[in-house]
């Protein structure tokens, strides 16, 4: 079963049930920002976008220190698996379970649009569907997208293969025209060390029927599913 | 007692908004304008007159809540009663 936090303003938190249930055919329960504990044999922790208590003082914030933060950070520490979308990638970041900070556009403007980022570093538990150098179509849609990191921090990630997924053209060249929010390294989405807590700025849930403009948010949402499933953890 | 926290952006993090007010000023004929940095002030009201115990806890407040230390850096500017 895979667990959808609700913070006081998540929007995503019901498409992303949505494709976890709908589309991909997974149990998938919302669960409150003030559970203290995450609902029996979840397999999974899914942290969707919106803006978690306003964005006050910083984006994901607050949201770090909701009770069931505990609980998340207790199953991320135990291994499993964790995705962050958006405001779930802030939170993430804010929490301490994945590097790096989300800052204000380089251009200031609120991004809503589809981009396309390159798969770096393929296999499981986040895409294990997908392969290295493909290029995924999804939507961003953002303020605080601009993924920063220290210099050292960053050579840290870079040679531990921690960078997920980077904002590309369409062809798949990663270079300052395609980078939307001036994310360094065009970065747009990164693991923790251990390889079982993963944070992207773009809305896998949002591109899961051809209907509403592609499918290639199930590259990482299936393979989240395979993961579980093949863990022996799920439903 | 009150305290008054000041919190910027690290000196190498870009500041779009502190970017975009320094061209606004040059815009409005400010031209001696060179660099704008924006970031957040908190005045704070605390229930205790002792200064040690004030600074102890304004200090954790900030690397616990007001500061994000990946991005920020911040400074206790002032105590006052």
């Amino acid at each position: 079963m895979f667990a959808v936090i609700q913070f006081p303003g998540s929007n995503d938190d019901r498409d992303m049930r949505f494709a976890m249930k709908s589309v991909l055919g997974v149990a998938a329960e919302l669960v409150w920002h003030k559970n203290p504990e995450l609902p029996p044999g979840t397999a999974g922790v899914l942290l969707p976008g919106g803006f978690s208590y306003g964005d006050y003082l910083r984006c994901g914030a607050m949201a770090r220190f909701s009770p069931v933060m505990t609980a998340v950070r207790r199953f991320a520490e135990a291994g499993g698996p964790v995705l962050g979308t958006c405001n779930g990638f802030q939170v993430l970041c804010e929490a301490g379970l994945l590097p790096g900070a989300l800052l204000r556009n380089r251009d200031l403007d609120f991004l809503c649009d589809w981009i396309h980022v390159r798969v770096e570093h393929a296999g499981a538990p986040f895409l294990s569907r997908a392969r290295a150098g493909q290029v995924l179509r999804l939507p961003i849609k953002h303020g605080e997208g601009r993924y920063a990191i220290a210099a050292d921090a960053l050579a840290g990630l870079e040679a531990g293969g921690q960078v997920l997924l980077r904002y590309c053209t369409p062809a798949g060249a990663v270079d300052e025209t395609a980078n939307p929010n001036g994310s360094i390294g065009n970065i747009a989405g990164v693991r923790n060390a251990a390889g079982n807590v993963m944070g992207l700025m773009p809305h896998p849930e949002h591109a899961v029927e051809a209907l509403t403009g592609g499918t290639d948010g199930l590259a990482l949402l299936g393979s989240l599913v395979d993961a579980v499933t093949a863990a022996g953890r799920s439903r | 007692m009150k305290a008054v926290v000041c919190v910027m952006l690290k000196p190498d993090v870009l500041d779009p908004q502190g970017r975009a007010i320094q061209r606004a000023c040059v815009t409005l004929g400010y031209d001696r304008v060179v660099d704008v940095r924006q970031g957040k002030v908190f005045e704070i009201e605390l229930r205790t007159e002792d200064r040690a115990t004030a600074e102890g806890l304004v200090r954790e407040l900030c690397e616990k809540l007001l500061a994000n230390g990946v991005i920020e850096d911040w400074r206790i500017e002032r105590f006052a009663d």
